[in-house]
């Protein structure tokens, strides 16, 4: 399955003209508030009217198709359930509205979310984190052929997104239909994208798979300085045997994971912020960091600001690192040049680890 | 108790006020619903007119509104003559009467079920459309239940103000017992004899009790919209 989206539009001053493609799994919609990332998604689900352009959902032209027909599932940053009706009803409303088709059955969506206990409560008497992820259960009881996420999250507070993260992994890892998910949280795109579209200025600007984007050092202006860093994905090993920390292996070495606590075996994902990544032309020694990685230079970015953006691969794992244009020029850093680096034990946030 | 037993032609007066404000209310709270919504949801060119249209009975001297009902539906109005070939006369009949209260209740009943279209948030009806439901049935299972407790306060208020509708009703249909006396026209009419005092407290009395019951309902009907 796939959907494809070609849009333009003109909301008074705004300019919208955005291109995606996106197949199963997540694509991350990521840029700053006014970028036109809600418009795009809006837009696709048949909410915005648009100018020119296509919308196609595994092939069929959606173009002129009204809401109720386009089979979008659309969860919104509040979560809009309809109060005069119980949780049930809510989640099969869209049923009863004649939206029947292969999907999750209401068990699997009930028991993947945890809704079950819910059930008779009316929408007033939910806490926000309940009331998302009934809009969230909702939506994918809809029969829909592609999913969109706009910001789901943006209203919860950190300890309830860290909540509802392993639902939406969940949610990833199951179904095999598109999901287009809007943020403009760094580390909510980190943990979720399997493919990554950057907006600015209501155009999309970069696209790929989400190491791809993640690890060029051409997205980091449109990703801001801070968000900026790659993901790794890999698998819990052993522990260390000298220190007993916990261990990640990735293609190309290892990573020392204080905080990490998953079982062996099991896939992880974590970023790592190129800020929090020191780049040393020799094996440094004496110093308290455990994790000193050896790779190669693969691509340099010098950016508007005072750093430059240093991409490197250990193995066949792209990493970022940031320096100031000073240390560049000291390091006399180079295409293909041997680097160490130094990757802070603070740069795993535990909230930021995946499966 | 002899005060309180009511004479024949005050029971009717009093069924037949009831009977007329009932339906009234009911022949005109759908298209009440519809203008309400019209002027709720849609922009378009007129849109003031209609406004202005449906609220002009409120202003208008009533008597000015018989008036006008009577060129529509008189025996030699427009109207009249094809109606009456369908087997409805309107003209100093009760259906005339009921008519009549229904126009002067129209802008109240279409007032209420505004405000309480326009309290419905517009994005649950988007959310509701993206679960796969058309426009029709979003205003069914949507917009309609959440605006229920506000149709049913303009159902009552309308109920109130037809039930003491005065002017239009004597100039369209006269004041007929049995036939068009409501209350109201009864109360006028008791007036004009000397010595009908406690007649004419006993109708004063149903008026307020009847009157009062309904906007206290209408009143509950409201706080329990706002409690949503």
């Amino acid at each position: 399955m796939t959907v494809k989206l070609d849009i333009q539009l003109k909301r008074g001053g705004f300019h919208l003209d955005a291109q995606l493609s996106a197949p199963a799994g997540v694509t991350v919609i990521f840029g700053p508030s006014g970028s036109g990332k809600t418009t795009l998604l809006r837009a696709f689900a048949g909410l915005e009217p648009i100018d020119q352009g296509h919308v196609s959902i595994e092939g069929a032209d959606m173009s002129g198709v009204p809401p109720h027909h386009r089979a979008v599932g659309y969860v919104f940053q509040e979560p809009r359930l309809l109060p005069h009706l119980t949780v049930m009803a809510n989640l099969k409303f869209a049923q009863k509205m004649g939206r029947v088709g292969a999907g999750q059955s209401f068990n699997e969506v009930t028991d993947l979310l945890a809704l079950r206990p819910l059930l008779e409560r009316y929408p007033a008497a939910l806490s926000g984190g309940e009331a998302q992820r009934v809009a969230l259960g909702r939506a994918l009881l809809s029969a829909p052929k592609c999913l969109c996420l706009d910001e789901p999250l943006s209203a919860l507070d950190h300890g309830l997104k860290q909540r509802i993260f392993p639902y939406l992994e969940r949610l990833r890892d199951q179904t095999k239909i598109p999901i287009l998910y809007v943020t403009h949280d760094a580390a909510e795109m980190a943990r979720l994208a399997d493919h990554i579209v950057l907006m600015h200025a209501g155009r999309s600007v970069l696209s790929g798979p989400a190491t791809e984007v993640l690890a060029d050092p051409a997205a980091v202006p449109f990703l801001g300085v801070r968000a900026a860093g790659t993901v790794v994905a890999g698998r819990v090993m052993s522990p260390d045997p000298v220190t007993g920390l916990a261990v990640m292996g990735f293609d190309g070495g290892q990573l020392i994971l204080p905080e990490l606590a998953q079982p062996e075996g099991r896939k992880i994902r974590i970023r790592i912020a190129a800020q929090d990544i020191v780049l040393a032309s020799e094996m440094p020694k004496g110093l308290s960091a455990l994790n000193i990685l050896e790779g190669v230079i693969s691509d340099l970015h010098q950016g508007q600001g005072p750093g430059v953006m240093v991409q490197f691969k250990v193995g066949r794992t792209l990493f970022l690192a940031r320096v100031t244009q000073y240390s560049a020029a000291q390091m006399g850093l180079v295409l293909g040049q041997r680097v160490f680096a130094i990757v802070k034990a603070s740069a795993f946030d535990p909230a930021g680890i995946g499966t | 108790m002899s005060w309180l037993s009511l004479s024949p032609v005050e029971f009717q007066a009093l069924t037949l006020s009831l009977w007329v404000a009932m339906v009234s209310v009911v022949v005109s709270l759908p298209f009440a619903t519809a203008v309400a919504y019209i002027l709720a949801r849609r922009r378009f060119w007129g849109h003031g007119l209609l406004n202005a249209l449906v609220h002009l009975p409120l202003v208008l001297p009533p008597v000015v509104t018989g008036y006008l009902l009577l060129m529509a539906f008189g025996r030699r109005g427009i109207f009249g003559p094809p109606l009456e070939a369908l087997g409805l006369q309107l003209a100093f009949t009760s259906a005339g009467a009921a008519l009549a209260a229904a126009v002067m209740a129209f802008p109240l009943i279409v007032r209420a079920i505004r405000l309480a279209l326009e309290a419905v948030d517009p994005k649950l009806e988007e959310a509701a459309s993206t679960l796969g439901a058309s426009s029709v049935k979003v205003f069914v299972f949507v917009t309609l239940p959440l605006s229920l407790p506000g149709i049913l306060a303009g159902a009552v208020v309308g109920f109130a103000k037809a039930l003491g509708e005065f002017g239009a009703t004597i100039t369209f249909v006269s004041n007929i017992p049995g036939e068009t006396q409501t209350i109201a026209s009864a109360i006028y009419a008791l007036l004009q004899v000397p010595g009908q005092e406690a007649a004419v407290g006993r109708m004063i009395g149903f008026s307020i009790l009847l009157s009062f019951g309904a906007l206290l309902l209408s009143e509950v009907l409201a706080r329990r919209m706002v409690r949503r």
